[in-house]
């Protein structure tokens, strides 16, 4: 007897006897001889209910909740107490992909929600049903520009966050592209430079708002270069600050993507998340993932159907641009819940107040006389400084007082040496912001 | 006129009502006024105006358009729709694993990173592999992740000759997908009249410019590929490595391990075979393992065990990074409690439930539906429509006709081997009673074919909407609310 399967005894012995075999190993006949597996697989004994929950409490104190004044990706935005009750309901958390839409109206009308959001807050024609993450967003994209031009170089700016760009440079090694990246100057991509790498072999250009420093970049300039190259502008966005900052769309994008994490969703040690992907309507047989709409049954009521699916791997296979076969729906369903309850005003909301706190600590510890901003650029949640102290004590004098971050950005680079990430949400208080000034000001 | 609790959210917004509760102001003074004007966007968002109940109900209702694992029986074939276990859920919604950013040095999450390093043992010690990486975010994903380092493997020997990939002319759509993706051939092989993979096809496409070759088994049939080991050795000879899809692991769970068939490289889905929920499509996860001489290879980042203390590494002869992280950290846990509470004891016991429960099935309803393999199936069987061919009753009919009766449809159409494939995979988690009362109703489907073909082609009809208009979807290609408003102005 176990609690996850429901077979007895005597069930096991009817169905043998209908199957006419004596023992079930019978039905793997077709094993080898020589590789079946005649032994208990060498994992931990089987534990209760109640010895697993002190196994993983146990666990758990192993590792430490800090407040939380990291970004670069990752961000502690409030998450609504409605979020977990709704996303657990078994008919979102337990049904598979839409593919009967007869008995899966449920999850095929909040997609074509997030869908709807998410066009919303981009600017663009249309959204896709969601992808894995942003970086993964980012790498399609690509493929996606690299379909749509037949062009096989990929330009990146060096403001991109590196963990993007290492994805995308996975993504495209593999597939046999080639990237080439736009310098930085100031904390913002040298355009200047973009001139001279701009040919016909350029596919697009990836640029990111806020970039990795969290500076506000403009893109008209790279718009108008890079599109008289034929080429198109990706532009990776935090979406949660599109509630206030200039669409992709007004930018000159022509595929918005990135990651939804900042709508609502826990950190949980970077997944799961989703990536978003959004585009012109032109080049929608060319976007990757799933997509939703709007129809009507035989009886003319309103119902939502997965459709354009000819685009798919299941058809398309060998001929296929992207090998995505799902989404990361029920993310999805996190996102359109979170933006329900926030709407217009909500978001616009969490961004001043991530806004204000952002620059009242960048005030604060420039104030301090052992930082100052890295690029005197606008900002809005997060912010890079330049120290001379060593940045090995900042951490470990942080981590000691319960703050994770600023991150030193050193990780990334010789280039980043006494660089320190800061990113300040809604969740932030002042008091918690006035603790953290503290305990770096005593700092030498 | 649409009902209420049908409308979209966007048409129950009212302006200046809200759903959320935010801190009050404490720095002012940088208010967003203070922000450059040519920054901001010009006009606010289209988002839904509505408090937290207009939400709460919202959401609530068209849960109820759902059918998941928990409303009935769902045999959906090559998906494992098993239980998802509770105390998953609970172990994954707890706060020190949630608010735990991903950047925290290793020294705070060594909880985590533990977790990592034992589930990845596990995972190896039930595959025969060396070692896991967590990080792929769904099966595609470890595919293309296994698909670089098969790449890699070779390039790294100086061998740039091998760019194709043999994919059987059964195997799941991301295979050829992936292999595409990763910027290498596809040599499709037709399978023999069971699906299997036939040795001469085989033979035949072997040469010094395979890289390897994907292989599902059992089989998108549910047919185990009992010349595994000869397959395994062929393409060895010739220089290429075994790639294993393990979207049905759950079949040979306790029987045979993908490595000791010769398996180079594998993903599994952890949202099959260990029970992950399912989400309405996603997230998953596709944790992908090799063999001792491919571990150097993994994606980055990864764990390493030193002593007791865990690190978090990269290497710079892996394939790269994937993921900006270690891929979906919530679902790869719930994967781990599952073990956990199967334990050595009961994991053995998974495959051998799944198989007796599936051939049960096919025994049957094999004199109302086309069976045409011999031998028995494993996890999942595979019928070829109706045995009565006369009523012009098709595989949809049936599976439309299922949804009336509160059970999911079985996966239709695939695989493409058959004209009307009817694929069902009942797991081990269902009864022998729930799965008596299914074949009563498929049994009543087969009479009512005959006795009332019209009925059946018209079904579902007790749904909460019927047949959808497919081409109409894809022709006014309404995918948001905007759209919609456009068209309802036309």
């Amino acid at each position: 007897m176990f609690k996850y399967f429901p077979h007895t005894d005597s069930d096991i012995e009817a169905m043998k006897k209908s199957l006419n075999i004596n023992s079930i190993d019978e039905l793997f006949e077709d094993v080898p001889k020589g590789v079946f597996f005649s032994r208990q697989y060498q994992v931990p004994e089987m534990m209760s209910e109640t010895e697993i929950r002190t196994y993983f409490e146990n666990l758990a104190k192993e590792n430490k909740e800090l407040v939380c004044f990291a970004g670069l990706g990752t961000y502690d935005h409030y998450s609504p107490a409605v979020i977990p009750f709704l996303t657990s309901r078994q008919e979102f958390l337990t049904a598979y992909t839409p593919y009967q839409p007869e008995v899966a109206q449920g999850t095929l009308q909040y997609i074509f929600e997030f869908q709807s959001m998410i066009q919303a807050l981009t600017g663009m024609d249309i959204s896709n049903a969601s992808m894995y993450d942003g970086a993964t967003a980012t790498a399609e994209a690509c493929f996606m520009a690299e379909a749509i031009t037949r062009r096989k170089k990929i330009l990146i700016s060096k403001t991109v966050n590196p963990y993007t760009t290492d994805v995308i440079r996975t993504y495209a090694h593999y597939k046999g592209l080639e990237i080439e990246f736009v310098p930085e100057k100031d904390g913002t991509s040298d355009w200047e430079s973009l001139h001279e790498l701009v040919n016909s072999d350029v596919a697009c250009l990836v640029v990111q708002k806020p970039n990795f420093y969290g500076v506000i970049e403009s893109f008209e300039t790279a718009a108008s270069i890079i599109h008289s190259a034929g080429a198109l502008l990706i532009e990776n966005a935090d979406i949660s600050t599109l509630g206030i900052l200039k669409t992709p769309r007004d930018d000159g994008a022509d595929i918005a993507c990135g990651d939804c994490q900042s709508l609502g969703i826990p950190m949980a040690f970077g997944g799961p998340s989703l990536g978003y992907m959004a585009t012109l309507k032109v080049y929608v047989r060319r976007m990757p993932g799933r997509i939703c709409g709007l129809s009507f049954d035989v009886d003319g009521k309103r119902a939502f159907v997965l459709t354009l699916q000819a685009r798919e791997q299941h058809i398309r296979r060998e001929k296929a641009n992207s090998n995505i076969c799902s989404n990361q729906s029920l993310m999805a369903l996190y996102v359109t819940i979170y933006l329900s309850l926030m709407g217009p005003l909500g978001l616009a909301r969490v961004n001043e107040l991530s806004y204000e706190g952002a620059h009242y600590l960048a005030e604060k510890l420039v104030k301090t006389g052992k930082f100052k901003l890295a690029f005197d650029k606008p900002f809005l949640k997060e912010f890079v400084l330049e120290t001379m102290i060593n940045v090995s004590l900042i951490q470990e004098a942080l981590l000691k007082n319960g703050f994770l971050g600023g991150l030193p950005l050193r990780e990334f680079g010789e280039e980043y040496e006494n660089l320190i990430a800061f990113a300040v949400t809604e969740k932030r208080t002042k008091a918690e912001i006035d603790r953290l000034v503290k305990v770096l000001e005593g700092l030498s | 006129m649409i009902n209420y609790y049908d409308a979209v959210i966007f048409e129950k917004s009212v302006k200046d009502r809200c759903g959320y509760s935010l801190p009050k102001d404490f720095a002012p003074k940088y208010s967003l006024e203070t922000m450059d004007s040519q920054y901001k966007r010009e006009t606010p968002p289209l988002l839904p105006e509505v408090s937290e109940i207009d939400v709460v109900r919202h959401f609530s209702n068209i849960s109820q358009k759902n059918f998941g694992v928990e409303t009935g029986f769902y045999p959906l074939g090559s998906c494992t729709m098993k239980y998802n276990p509770k105390i998953n859920d609970e172990i994954a919604a707890m706060k020190a694993f949630n608010n735990i950013h991903p950047l925290q040095p290793a020294s705070t999450v060594q909880g985590i990173l533990k977790i990592h390093d034992e589930l990845q043992k596990i995972l190896s010690e039930i595959s025969g592999l060396k070692e896991f990486s967590l990080n792929p975010f769904a099966g595609a994903h470890g595919e293309l992740a296994g698909l670089m380092i098969m790449k890699k493997y070779h390039e790294d020997r100086g061998d740039f000759l091998r760019r194709k990939v043999i994919v059987p002319d059964s195997a799941h759509g991301t295979n050829p997908a992936s292999t595409a993706v990763c910027g290498m051939d596809v040599i499709e092989i037709k399978s023999n009249a069971i699906g299997r993979v036939d040795l001469a096809a085989l033979k035949a496409v072997l040469s010094d410019e395979i890289a390897g070759m994907m292989l599902t088994n059992p089989n998108t049939l549910g047919m185990f590929e009992k010349d595994i080991c000869e397959i395994s050795k062929l393409v060895h000879d010739h220089g290429g490595l075994m790639y294993y899809d393990g979207a049905n692991l759950n079949a040979i769970l306790g029987k045979v391990r993908p490595g000791d068939m010769g398996f180079d490289i594998m993903h599994i889905n952890l949202h099959k075979t260990f029970s992950t929920p399912h989400g309405g499509g996603g997230p998953g996860s596709g944790p992908v393992g090799v063999s001792e001489e491919l571990v150097h290879l993994l994606p980055n980042p990864r764990v390493k065990k030193i002593e007791d203390y865990y690190y978090v590494q990269s290497d710079a002869k892996a394939i790269g990074r994937i993921s900006s992280h270690f891929g979906n950290f919530l679902i790869w846990l719930r994967a781990y409690c599952y073990v956990l509470t199967l334990g050595r004891e009961q994991l053995g016991k998974v495959g051998e439930l799944a198989t007796l429960n599936s051939n049960y099935i096919r025994e049957a309803l094999k004199e109302d539906y086309m069976s045409p393999l011999t031998g028995y199936s494993m996890h999942e069987c595979v019928f070829d429509g109706l045995v009565d061919q006369t009523t012009g009753v098709r595989t949809l009919d049936v599976a439309k006709r299922l949804l009336d009766y509160g059970m999911h449809a079985p996966t239709i159409y695939f695989p493409l081997l058959f004209h009307q494939s009817i694929m069902i995979e009942p797991t081990e988690t269902e009864s022998k009673q729930t799965l008596d009362k299914f074949i009563a109703i498929m049994k009543k489907i087969a009479q009512e074919a005959k006795t009332n073909p019209e009925m059946l082609k018209s079904a579902p009809h007790d749904t909460y909407v019927r047949r959808i208009d497919e081409v109409f979807a894809a022709k006014k290609m309404i995918l948001t609310y905007a759209d919609y408003l456009k068209y309802l102005n036309e």
